[in-house]
C-alpha cells in the first residue's frame, strides 16, 4: 500500500508541520545528551554542539531552509525568556553564601567582565572581521539565553553568538587548570570564579569537578557577569568597535 | 507550578514593557531576572537566612529548577541557525577564533588574579585592625 509515492506524500506533508521540526529538535538533543554522558559529560562534546550537527545533517540532506525549521523549533525557543528570568533563583540562593568575599568578587567582575567584552573585539576588530562577527563575539562569555538576547540588540547574528559562546566555554573549561597553575593562583575561589566568568555554565560545571566552594563561586560569576556584561556591552562597543 | 510560571512570564513582560519605555540597551528577559531577584531577594531577608536556603523548595524556585535543568536545550533552535552562516564562518573564521581563544585565556587570567590580589589586599587590612580581626576570621 505505501509505494514510493505515498512516501514523498506523507513526508511533503510532514515536512511543513510544525510538529516535525519540533519533534526534530528534541529527539535530536536527547540524542546528544546520551552522547555527552556516554563521554563522561566531556568539555569536547557539548550537547548543543552535538545536537546541532544533527539537526544541520537532517536540514541539509532534505533541503529545509531554516526558516521552516524555525516555525517548529520556536516552541522550545521562546522558554529561553523565562528561563533567563529563572536565573534569578540561584542567584539569590547563593549570594547570601559568600558575602565574605564580596570586595574581592565584585573588583574581579569588573575586571573580568571588561577584559572579556574588550578583548574579544579588539581582536576580531584587529583580524578585520565584519561589524556583524564583532557585535556576535562581544557577549561570548555569557550564559548563552543572555548572550543571544544582547547580540540581537546590538545588531550580532544571534546563531553565530550561540555557537561562540559555547566554544568559548570549552576553550576555557579546558584551559583554565593549566593556565592557573602555570600563573600560580591556587585559591579556588578564584579559580572558580574566572571558571564561571570567562566561561559560564560549561565552566562552572568543570570548577563543580575540582570542589564544591570553586563551583558555587563560578555559578556566582556566571550570573553577575551575564547581568554586568549586558549593561557595559553597548558602551564597550562604542568606544572599542568602531 | 502554573502560578510560578506565570510569574516567571510576568517578570519577562514587565522587563520588556520597562525596556521598550526607557530604551535602555539591555535584554527584556535580563530586567526580568533582576525584578523577579529583587523580589526574592526582598523576601528572604524578611525570612532571614533560612527564608534564602528555603528557596529552591517554593514554587518559584521549582519552576526556576525545572526550566534550568533542562537549558541547554532551549538554546538548540538558534544554534541551529548556523546553518545560515556559512559565509561569515568562512569570511571571518581565523578572526572569530582568533578572539575566542586570546579572550578567553585573557579573561581567565585577568579574573583570577584580580580576585586573588585584592583578597589578600582585604585580609591584610582586616589582620591590621584588631577589632576587625575576629569578624574577619568567622
Amino acid at each position: 500500500m505505501s509505494g514510493p509515492g505515498d512516501l514523498l506524500d506523507l513526508w511533503v506533508y510532514l515536512s511543513g508541520e510544525p510538529l516535525l521540526w519540533l519533534s526534530v529538535t528534541v529527539a535530536a538533543y536527547a540524542v546528544a545528551d546520551r552522547v555527552s554522558l556516554a563521554s563522561g559529560r566531556h568539555p569536547f562534546v557539548n550537547p548543543v554542539v552535538v545536537a546541532v550537527a544533527l539537526i544541520a545533517l537532517v536540514l541539509v540532506a532534505t533541503g529545509t531552509p531554516y526558516r521552516v525549521y524555525f516555525t517548529g523549533a520556536q516552541f522550545v525557543h521562546f522558554l529561553l525568556g523565562p528561563a533567563t528570568v529563572a536565573l534569578a533563583v540561584p542567584l539569590v540562593r547563593n549570594l547570601g553564601a559568600v558575602t565574605r568575599m564580596i570586595v574581592p568578587m565584585l573588583a574581579a567582575l569588573a575586571a573580568g567582565a571588561l577584559t572579556a567584552i574588550a578583548s574579544a573585539v579588539v581582536i576580531a576588530r584587529l583580524f578585520g572581521a565584519s561589524p556583524a562577527v564583532v557585535a556576535s563575539l562581544a557577549p561570548k562569555s555569557v550564559t548563552t539565553a543572555i548572550a543571544m538576547a544582547i547580540s540581537r540588540q546590538i545588531g550580532g547574528e544571534p546563531s553565530l553568538t550561540a555557537v561562540t559562546v559555547i566554544a568559548t566555554g570549552v576553550i576555557g573549561a579546558v584551559a583554565v587548570t593549566p593556565l592557573l597553575d602555570r600563573l600560580g593562583i591556587r585559591s579556588r575561589e578564584a579559580r572558580g570564579f574566572a571558571a564561571g566568568l570567562a566561561a559560564h555554565g560549561i565552566g562552572t560545571a568543570r570548577a563543580f569537578q575540582v570542589s564544591e566552594t570553586a563551583g558555587l563561586f563560578a555559578g556566582l560569576a556566571m550570573a553577575l557577569n551575564a547581568v554586568l556584561t549586558a549593561l557595559l556591552v553597548p558602551a564597550v562597543l562604542a568606544v572599542f568597535g568602531r | 507550578m502554573v502560578g510560578a510560571f506565570a510569574v516567571l512570564l510576568l517578570c519577562q513582560l514587565a522587563g520588556e514593557g520597562l525596556v521598550h519605555l526607557t530604551g535602555v540597551p539591555v535584554p527584556g528577559p535580563v530586567v526580568g531576572l533582576l525584578l523577579l531577584a529583587l523580589g526574592l531577594g526582598l523576601r528572604a531577608h524578611r525570612r532571614g537566612h533560612a527564608g534564602r536556603e528555603a528557596l529552591g523548595d517554593t514554587p518559584v524556585g521549582r519552576a526556576a529548577n525545572g526550566l534550568l535543568s533542562h537549558l541547554s536545550l532551549l538554546f538548540v533552535p538558534a544554534a541551529a541557525g548556523i546553518v545560515q552562516q556559512g559565509a561569515a564562518l568562512q569570511r571571518d573564521g581565523l578572526a572569530i577564533a582568533a578572539a575566542l581563544v586570546g579572550s578567553t585565556l585573557l579573561t581567565l587570567a585577568v579574573t583570577a588574579a584580580v580576585f586573588s590580589a585584592v583578597a589578600r589586599l582585604a585580609a591584610r587590612q582586616a589582620d591590621d585592625r584588631p577589632e576587625a580581626g575576629p569578624k574577619a576570621q568567622r
